[in-house]
């Protein structure tokens, strides 16, 4: 449940998880997410922004991963992309790459069409959903300090890792990366020396 | 254990998908893939990666080729109609994806829940920008999929390869099947 009294702020922990995991390569998942990645590290590679394919961004994060065992990846998320593509965690639990953390920013809303409650804020506890799945490293994110810990998991890579932040509702200003897609693919395969085909 | 001796077609399936240099094979099981499931989870170099929906197989194989490996999602005809909205990702960011389609609700199919899925089938990935490949002969199968693997790979296209349910062959519900 998404009940702590005290909520980080969505923007904060996005900014020093990023700058705690200067090499991570991250996937952001559609809408808030995608926003406050791109808000917080313009100009950092080896990220892809998601616009759609609402439910993918896991995914998307775990075939990279299994492509790229040596680097680590991220996946940031919230809540509302999480629940689509909930059985995913169930994939990466089978999978086990040791090398993917899930970061789901969870504000028990869908902020993108009209802040109308989500899962989250009506009882679904989306740790105890990762756990249950089979995902051994389930971190709660509830005080600013704790994004150390899970800066460590991520650079340890012993994973699969599922961080579960409770945020704020605030809504933020729109800072929006690049929507064509091809462009994004060929620029991250570029950032890992590969070329666009 | 299966009893039944994998049939050739289902051998050629796999021998093309190793060929085309597939490194991560994503799947939700059908009879007419065991072959092909069996061997990329006894492959060494073979990541297989089991889904509880196949759309989570299209996220994969994108992830798999921004990471610089190839991919392909085996799946039956009923699961195309899961990937509907996620085949966006293919279109939006001209990735390579190859599928290969097992056909249900097509010929001696017993379950009538089968048919509409199975005949929405290759319009449903023609509407969403995926061309269709079908291979009805176990003749065909061979050259079929590696023609497939060529076109995703070396061109960047999205193409699935339909295999027929005549092919695949009757599907054995009761000994009498009645």
């Amino acid at each position: 449940m998404n009940t702590a009294s005290s909520k980080l702020d969505r923007r904060e922990l996005v900014a020093a998880l990023l700058a705690a995991v200067p090499e991570a390569l991250v996937v952001t998942g559609l809408g808030s997410p995608t926003y406050d990645v791109h808000a917080t590290a313009p100009d950092r590679a080896g990220i892809f922004h998601l616009w759609g394919a609402m439910g993918g961004a896991v995914p998307l994060g775990l075939g990279l991963a299994l492509a790229q065992p040596e680097k680590q990846v991220i996946v940031i998320t919230g809540d509302g992309e999480m629940l689509m593509g909930i059985g995913s965690l169930g994939t990466v639990a089978a999978s086990r790459p040791a090398n993917l953390s899930i970061v789901v920013l969870d504000n028990g809303h869908f902020g993108e069409t009209g802040m109308q409650q989500s899962h989250t804020s009506l009882g679904a506890n989306l740790a105890e959903i990762a756990s249950g799945f089979g995902i051994g490293v389930v971190l709660r994110i509830n005080e600013p300090d704790d994004v150390d810990d899970l800066a460590k998991h991520i650079r340890c890579q012993s994973g699969p890792v599922f961080a579960h932040a409770v945020i704020a509702t605030g809504e933020q200003p729109r800072a929006m990366p690049g929507r064509d897609g091809a462009a994004a693919k060929n620029s991250f395969r570029a950032h890992l020396g590969l070329a666009p085909l | 254990m299966p009893t039944v001796e994998t049939p050739i077609w289902q051998h050629d399936v796999w021998d093309a998908l190793r060929a085309s240099g597939v490194q991560q094979v994503a799947y939700v099981p059908d009879a007419g893939h065991s072959h092909a499931i069996r061997e990329a989870i006894a492959t060494p170099d073979i990541t297989d990666i089991v889904l509880t929906t196949e759309e989570e197989g299209v996220g994969v194989v994108a992830g798999a080729w921004l990471g610089g490996q190839r991919a392909a999602l085996l799946m039956q005809s009923s699961g195309v109609g899961n990937c509907i909205n996620m085949f966006s990702l293919l279109d939006s960011c001209r990735f390579p994806f190859l599928t290969l389609v097992t056909m249900r609700g097509e010929y001696a199919e017993f379950n009538p829940w089968q048919g509409p899925m199975g005949r929405a089938t290759e319009e449903a990935l023609q509407l969403m920008g995926i061309t269709v490949l079908r291979v009805d002969t176990p003749d065909d199968v061979a050259e079929t999929v590696s023609a497939a693997a060529d076109a995703a790979f070396l061109a960047g296209e999205r193409v699935a390869v339909l295999i027929g349910q005549r092919l695949i062959g009757r599907k054995i519900w009761k000994k009498d099947n009645k």
